[in-house]
């Protein structure tokens, strides 16, 4: 049974039709990424898997139906979401951003222990846990949002565009620790990029969206060779 | 105005003057009321309802037009009907003059300003160094006015509330007619365009300081006209009677006869002159607890208000008629 | 001299109801943007319910924790129930409904209870503290009660996981969701809190001005100012300008402009920082972008 299964979704903004007719599945423990140029629909997708967008279609997680459930009670189940534009808490401390990525969570000893564990995969955070997220760099508030995210000790991660705005050599540190996340924890993770050439290094699947549909899907390894997908997107 | 509006303006009109021989003396004094009401429901509707400032201290204008009035009758001797351009003047200014610094000020903050101003009236109004104007506590008293000797001489008496129901119908009238031509015309399209996007407004080249400042010194001056009116009719003014509630009437009667809407003005004003007629037979308090429940409820479910739905119901019986 | 310290102090005991009763409606302000026109008449209303109490024979201190629990589910079920419905909507309309929330708390208080004032006891004892000239037990005693109220709060919001939660929930909405907060509830909790604090400013303030329906007016008005002045969204910023605005208040009326116009006090401060400086001496400013 796959762990994530979205089926003919179809998502608007207002009147303005985004989605129209995306599936895709994903195996528990595998990192899958959805590729496209700007405005593809990759986004949206990931808004329509966390409920903050109007949706049409079936999406099942661990085989439980999620769609048209609140985005508080998806996050419950296991899913965390790290958004376009990380969603900083940007007048809290580092730390009390951490804190909140646990806020659902009843274990206190498991959550002190993870945010040891946080500022071990990212030192840089424990450095500044006291300073107001705000103020912290791209690559560190990147780090925060993805440390947040595990402290929900989720079982799917979502990542928008993780590699925005970040220097080569950051975004390199930061896929090693998705990697080792990923194999050590057990955390899947779909991750929407438009960076493909690092996104197919980093991914085992991976999806080709364009206009809002699937156009093309494999394992990254074959999607990588793919002459189209060689031209278009990763530039030779 | 198509030949329809114009035929039922005209019987409306009729019906209105036919009223003062029917009805009894305090009735007539009633109509007189709903009628200083539309004007100034008309005044705050063309701020509030046409230009989206929200204003809470419009009894504030009513009160200046009031006093205005009271001031030049009794002290000064002026003659009533020509108190009423001069409280329109006056107030005119006062609302513009308001309206400046008010430009900085947007929806919430605006409603904030507005509401200190209305809560903090009646004290103004009895500051002991004022007192020799405004008579303090007390107020001011003044005469009614008689009808104008020659309505005998043409062998139609009129009494002294009759005549002044004209007075103020005739006032009215006069009013509304200026007051649909300045929204139907540029001045009106502007304030409109200042309401839906004032960003967008200014872009278009609409002198949006300019607009919103005349926009907050008309309204203004049609409140003050209507206050000016009621001191007439009432023959009284005191500092009391011009708190906060009153308005908060105001709000009440434009939400319930529909924002942005010149008839609106009309069923707002028969709804605050009588709804508190009737409620107080039950409670005091009852008035405005209906007032609240009615504010909430026509919120929810009548945005648009008497006229809206007016408007509505019309519209399905053009459907209808057409459809058949 | 003495007069004027006499004044002072007489100020911040008023300043510090004006402080709580701006405490809460910035805490309303910091979830919703919204500014609560209703504030000072839950307040008012919460006290006639102590009152009541009171009158039953309750004891005071049992009354007022009792009134105190039952604001805060007023506060709550005002806002789920009232406040909901319109929460996207254009700001008239919530203007409309926080107005229509004022006069129906106002006017079904006046029928419940009559508009005769009734006396509303402290529960500080009669004879000033150490025989001072300067502030009466119960003036001591009400800057003790805001003082503790504001520690109680500001311990809540900085060290307890739903504090750090509801702060979340005001600031980022949409990420506050993300990490499975329930936006909604927050708001509610918030309504909840801010009610309590009201009714405690309620409970200082009755004693001072007696009970009767429209006594929250001006200490609403006053309120406001304060909120404003110190920065409509700084907690910190509200409670400074209380203290601010209580003492301006005394010293004003008493000495510069006398006590008929202490309202036109408030009247003018709004006003002023309204248009000068809008985000008060503490809060941010926000540019809003085209």
């Amino acid at each position: 049974m796959a762990l994530l299964d979205a089926s003919n979704l179809h998502a608007a903004y207002g009147q303005t039709r985004v989605l129209h007719g995306i599936s895709f599945s994903m195996e528990e423990g595998t990192i899958t990424t959805l590729l496209g140029a700007n405005g593809a629909g990759k986004t949206t997708t990931l808004r329509a898997l966390c409920g903050m967008v109007r949706t049409e279609g079936a999406i099942s997680f661990g085989g439980q139906r999620i769609d048209g459930r609140a985005t508080e009670d998806i996050v419950r189940l296991g899913i965390a979401h790290v958004p376009d534009g990380r969603g900083t808490f940007v007048n809290l401390s580092t730390e009390e951003n951490l804190r909140l990525g646990a806020y659902t969570r009843k274990d206190r000893a498991g959550v002190e222990a993870d945010l040891e564990r946080m500022y071990a995969y990212f030192p840089r955070l424990r450095e500044r846990r006291a300073q107001q997220a705000g103020t912290l760099s791209g690559g560190e508030q990147q780090m925060l949002a993805v440390s947040r995210a595990l402290m929900l000790r989720p079982k799917l991660m979502l990542l928008d565009e993780p590699s925005f705005g970040l220097a080569p050599l950051i975004v390199k540190e930061l896929f090693g620790i998705l990697r080792t996340v990923n194999e050590k924890e057990r955390v899947s993770m779909l991750v929407v990029e438009q960076n493909a050439a690092m996104a197919l290094d980093l991914a085992d699947h991976a999806y080709l969206i364009e206009t809002g549909r699937v156009v093309l899907s494999g394992t990254a390894a074959d999607i990588k060779k793919n002459d189209a997908v060689r031209r278009s997107y990763l530039g030779y | 105005m198509t030949r329809r509006n114009l035929a039922l303006s005209a019987a409306l009109i009729l019906a209105a003057c036919v009223l003062p021989f029917v009805l009894s003396e305090y009735r007539i004094f009633q109509f007189t009321l709903v009628l200083v009401y539309a004007i100034a429901l008309l005044g705050l509707n063309i701020l509030t309802g046409f230009n989206g400032q929200i204003s809470l201290g419009h009894g504030a204008f009513y009160a200046i037009g009031a006093y205005c009035a009271a001031i030049l009758m009794d002290k000064y001797g002026v003659p009533y009907w020509a108190t009423i351009p001069v409280a329109g003047a006056v107030c005119l200014g006062a609302g513009f003059l308001f309206g400046l610094p008010a430009l900085r000020l947007e929806g919430l903050y605006l409603a904030l300003a507005t509401f200190a101003l209305g809560v903090s009236l009646p004290q103004l109004l009895k500051y002991h160094h004022l007192e020799e104007f405004t008579g303090g506590v007390q107020g001011i008293t003044i005469i009614k006015p008689d009808a104008p000797a020659f309505f005998t001489e043409l062998g139609l008496p009129l009494n002294q509330d009759q005549w002044l129901y004209f007075f103020t119908l005739g006032v009215t009238l006069v009013m509304f007619i200026l007051g649909a031509n300045l929204l139907r015309g540029r001045i009106g399209r502007a304030m409109m365009a200042i309401r839906d996007n004032h960003v967008a407004a200014e872009a278009m080249g609409v002198n949006n300081a300019m607009v919103k400042s005349l926009t907050f010194g008309i309204s203004a001056m049609y409140t003050g006209v209507a206050g000016a009116l009621s001191a007439i009719a009432i023959q009284f003014v005191a500092p009391d009677s011009f708190n906060i509630f009153l308005s908060i009437t105001f709000l009440v009667g434009i939400v319930i006869g529909g924002l942005a809407s010149i008839s609106g003005a009309i069923y707002g004003a028969l709804f605050i002159q009588f709804v508190p007629n009737i409620a107080d037979e039950i409670s005091k308090a009852a008035p405005w607890a209906i007032f609240g429940l009615f504010l909430i409820g026509f919120v929810y479910l009548m945005p648009a208000g008497v006229a809206g739905a007016v408007r509505m119901a019309v519209a399905r019986l053009r459907r209808k008629r057409q459809n058949s | 001299m003495d007069a004027l310290l006499h004044q002072v102090l007489a100020g911040l005991a008023t300043g510090g109801i004006y402080a709580s009763v701006a405490l809460a409606l910035v805490m309303i302000y910091q979830a919703t943007h919204l500014v609560n026109f209703a504030q000072g008449e839950m307040a008012m209303f919460s006290t006639y319910i102590a009152w009541s109490l009171i009158n039953a024979g309750m004891p005071y201190w049992a009354a007022f924790f009792l009134t105190v629990a039952f604001s805060f589910v007023l506060g709550v079920l005002i806002e789920r129930v009232v406040i909901r419905p319109v929460e996207n909507s254009p700001v008239l309309a919530v203007v409309v409904v926080f107005i229509a929330l004022l006069v129906i708390l106002n006017s079904v208080t006046g029928w419940i209870y009559t508009y005769t004032i009734k006396t509303f006891p402290s529960p500080f004892p009669e004879q000033p503290l150490f025989g001072n000239p300067y502030m009466s037990s119960h003036e001591i005693g009400a800057i003790f009660v805001t003082l503790v109220v504001l520690m109680l709060l500001y311990a809540f919001f900085r060290f307890t996981p739903l504090g750090l939660a509801m702060r979340a929930a005001a600031q980022n909405p949409e990420s506050s969701r993300l990490v499975g907060i329930r936006v909604g509830w927050m708001l509610a909790l918030g309504w909840g809190l801010a009610a309590a604090v009201g009714s405690v400013a309620g409970m200082m303030v009755a004693p001072i001005v007696f009970l009767d329906p429209n006594m929250m007016g001006g200490v609403l008005l006053y309120a406001f100012a304060a909120a404003l002045v110190g920065g409509i969204d700084n907690p910190a910023g509200a409670v400074f300008g209380g203290f601010l605005v209580g003492v301006l208040e005394n010293v004003l009326g008493a000495f510069v402009i006398g006590n008929e116009l202490k309202l036109a006090v408030a009247l003018v401060l709004i006003i002023g920082v309204l248009i000068v400086k809008p985000s008060g001496f503490f809060g941010k400013v926000h540019v809003s972008r085209v």
